[in-house]
């Protein structure tokens, strides 16, 4: 029995359609209710809301949203106590798989105009969406991960150039501890689900280094983390936070106490704390926040982590929000037709925060500044994508494999205990429950 | 700015969307205002007058029986049926349909990640009550005679009202981390760094201190709650009893170890034995600060998480088991010692 979720190569056909903008589905006025599940506060429940907008104007839907950042048990809690939301926006599909086979999501498949997402959406992404060959998600938008963020100022006043290939990044490292800086920022505090960005990092460098079968082996539990190439994964990531931490801002202290949206803060001080800092495309919703806001282009521009092996060249980790209907109702439907449009996708878009559109429609002209776009051609050029390995997991895999990130920083020579630890869990959690 | 500009305010419009606040279901209103306690009063005015019909020596027998059932009703269908339910479950596997015996005993018990669990719930056990009892103890007899008793204690008992979720979040602050180059925002780092010139200590991830950190968190949080009612027990100590020690000669260590602490001890007991069960319950501040990670991990979130996040039934029981057999014993001495408080009156 293989998962039936395919995760494949995607996204270049969705950024590519440069023609003209979408127009809008607007279908008279439903009124009523929608209740949200979503894991969006601060800068991005503002964007949310601003998305939202004119689904309430041109519909009379009011929208009504909570958010938790623990949204696996709370999804579930819900559902099993007979009051799901009517839509849930989820980071991961992990869960959502688990509540399609236990049918607990509706099936869209004839409840949304599919021949219209499909003339919007490149094929890989409705694909994406599916679970046992139903479609049961929509994807909002995308973010590309391993993306490594950096000061072009601070830079060229060192003279450092852009690391094109996994050697040059390496000499980089060396050059700037060389001259007396600290090459990466890494930040790991995410409260309930500390450790994931310890994660991202590890499963780009999976991909980059493995390749894609590998890749899809390993988060479909098939692959043991014991395995050569999952732990070389690890030694490899030990090697950018180099011995005894010494290429990192402040060290292991520093990462597991500092909030992941406040790592990237040490780019702008002066003189620059570290010179690099490895985050997803969303990271700059979490740069707008800082004081002074640092400008995108000027004080911040970003470069794809280079190819660990040219065997895998131009692969990377994708992820999206995934919209799914945990209740039909018509205002449900609604607004999942509603957040697949080019006017929702837009609005993302250009509020910034790193969202790439996942809608043809959206032209690569729409997105705020140069840096959005670059990010948009770097999805273009993409070879090898794949989605988010630890948002596929099953969540108490997810949540090891978090935990795991955070042990591996704290203490690198425990490596072999923390990955049979891995493996013990990976040994129950794929079960059905 | 022009000294002509005319002030203007301008408020915000209140909007208030009558229709969500208003949406609510008025016949289960009704229902629960008027019907319930409508339902209950024909309980016990119809049964009386069954009870009424039985011969007059065994109706003192019975009536209590009549009273006390719908209680017994709902306890059993909501605490002791789960409870139950949850015990069986333990015995079997992560799907609810293969009989395992104490298998699941037997694989939590030797899994390394639940024993730092276990010896955390330990500490949580021997420092929560022990702390909140000493520092309750000791501000209640401090500020018995002090002239601004009042306001002192109100204040100390003030994070009582806090909830826990939002005590975290203010001790975050005091935890803060900031690396040893820069100035330390959080305060007690400032301690260490300005007072003591040591390094600056991540107390929240760091295995050394972190269980302590969260437990003094809690600590915090019950002091107040010990402290008003420890107080209220030394004022019940009858002032002629504290004289007659003064008149014979005893000074005040030797009456507050002779006198005063045997005769809070019923109360000491009852609220140092809640302080344990509230140790054993121990969830929130570990959940939202660590997450369990650092070695902080403790039973009630690791149950949390085997239930919510891996579905496995099986250990999710398990654990609640053990947690059900560690709160039994002090149950069960709660109850004795509060019996005989009572029988003392």
């Amino acid at each position: 029995m293989g998962r039936l979720i395919r995760v494949v190569a995607l996204v270049s056909s969705a950024i590519l359609g440069l023609s003209a903008c979408g127009t809008s589905t607007s279908s008279g006025k439903i009124g009523g209710t929608v209740h949200i599940l979503g894991t969006w506060t601060g800068t991005e429940k503002d964007s949310f809301d601003a998305v939202m907008k004119p689904f309430t104007d041109q519909t009379g839907v009011k929208i009504s949203f909570e958010a938790t950042r623990d949204l696996d048990a709370i999804l579930q809690t819900k559902i099993a106590a007979g009051n799901p939301p009517d839509v849930t926006g989820a980071p991961g599909v992990g869960t959502l798989i688990k509540l399609a086979r236990a049918g607990k999501l509706v099936a869209l498949d004839d409840k949304l105009d599919v021949s219209q997402l499909n003339a919007n959406y490149g094929a890989d992404w409705i694909n994406l969406g599916k679970i046992d060959n139903k479609l049961y998600t929509v994807y909002a938008w995308a973010a590309l991960k391993g993306l490594v963020w950096y000061d072009p100022k601070a830079f060229q006043a060192k003279g450092y150039q852009v690391p094109k290939t996994w050697d040059e990044l390496m000499t980089l490292q060396n050059r700037i501890k060389s001259d007396g800086g600290k090459p990466w920022c890494v930040a790991l505090e995410s409260k309930a689900s500390s450790g994931w960005p310890g994660t991202d990092w590890h499963k780009e460098i999976v991909l980059s280094q493995s390749g894609s079968t590998i890749y899809d082996k390993w988060w479909q539990g098939k692959q043991k983390w014991t395995s050569p190439e999952i732990k070389q994964a690890w030694t490899t990531w030990g090697q950018i936070l180099g011995a005894g931490d010494s290429n990192v801002y402040g060290g292991k202290q520093y990462m597991v106490s500092t909030t992941f949206g406040d790592g990237g803060q040490g780019l702008f001080t002066s003189p620059p704390k570290c010179y690099m800092f490895n985050q997803g495309s969303f990271i700059t919703s979490f740069f707008d926040a800082y004081t002074p806001k640092p400008t995108a282009g000027t004080d911040y521009a970003v470069f794809p982590l280079p190819d660990v092996s040219s065997a895998n060249a131009g692969a990377h980790v994708v992820a999206g929000d995934a919209f799914v209907i945990t209740k039909d109702t018509p205002q449900a439907r609604a607004l999942l037709k509603y957040v697949a449009t080019a006017e929702a996708q837009d609005i993302w878009v250009k509020r910034g925060g790193g969202k790439i559109a996942i809608n043809k429609q959206v032209s690569l002209n729409d997105y705020p500044d140069a840096i959005s776009k670059s990010i948009a051609q770097v999805v273009v050029d993409t070879k090898i994508a794949r989605y988010d390995a630890g948002d596929l997991m099953p969540s108490d895999m997810q949540q090891a494999y978090w935990s795991a990130a955070l042990k591996f920083v704290t203490d690198q020579s425990k490596l072999d205990s923390i990955l049979a630890d891995l493996d013990k869990t990976q040994a129950t959690a794929y079960a059905s429950p | 700015m022009d000294a002509m500009t005319p002030l203007t305010v301008t408020l915000p419009m209140l909007a208030v969307d009558w229709e969500t606040l208003l949406s609510v279901n008025l016949p289960t209103l009704l229902f629960v205002v008027i019907g319930v306690p409508l339902v209950l009063v024909g309980y016990i005015v119809g049964f009386d007058v069954l009870v009424r019909r039985l011969p007059k020596r065994s109706q003192p027998s019975v009536r209590p029986w009549v009273w006390v059932a719908p209680a017994i009703f709902f306890v059993g269908l909501i605490l002791v049926y789960p409870m139950v339910g949850t015990v069986v479950r333990s015995f079997f596997d992560r799907r609810g349909d293969a009989f395992v015996g104490l298998g699941n005993f037997a694989r939590l018990l030797t899994d390394h990640g639940i024993l730092i669990v276990l010896r955390n719930n330990l500490l949580w056990l021997l420092l929560y009550p022990g702390l909140v009892l000493l520092f309750g103890l000791l501000l209640a007899v401090l500020s018995d005679r002090v002239k601004f008793e009042k306001p002192v204690k109100s204040l100390i008992f003030m994070p009582m009202a806090i909830s826990f979720v939002a005590m975290a979040i203010i001790w975050q602050f005091v935890y803060y981390y900031k690396d040893p180059s820069e100035p330390q925002t959080g305060i007690l780092n400032a301690i260490v760094v300005n007072l003591f010139h040591g390094l600056p200590i991540t107390w929240i991830q760091d295995s050394r201190f972190n269980n302590f950190a969260l437990i003094f968190i809690g600590v915090w949080g019950a002091t107040g709650f010990a402290m008003v009612i420890l107080s209220a027990a030394l004022k019940g100590i009858p002032a002629e009893l504290l004289e007659a020690a003064r008149v014979d000669g005893a000074n005040e260590r030797t009456i507050f170890r002779r006198i005063i602490l045997p005769l809070m001890m019923p109360t000491i007991v009852v609220v140092g034995t809640t302080m344990v069960i509230f140790a054993l319950k121990a969830f929130d501040v570990v959940y939202v600060m660590t997450a369990g990670n650092y070695n902080t991990d403790i039973l009630a979130r690791r149950m949390y998480a085997e239930l919510y996040s891996a579905g496995n039934y099986a250990n999710a029981s398990a654990l609640a088991v053990i947690l059900l057999l560690a709160v039994v014993p002090v149950l069960i001495f709660n109850l004795r010692q509060f019996r005989a408080v009572e029988a003392r009156r």
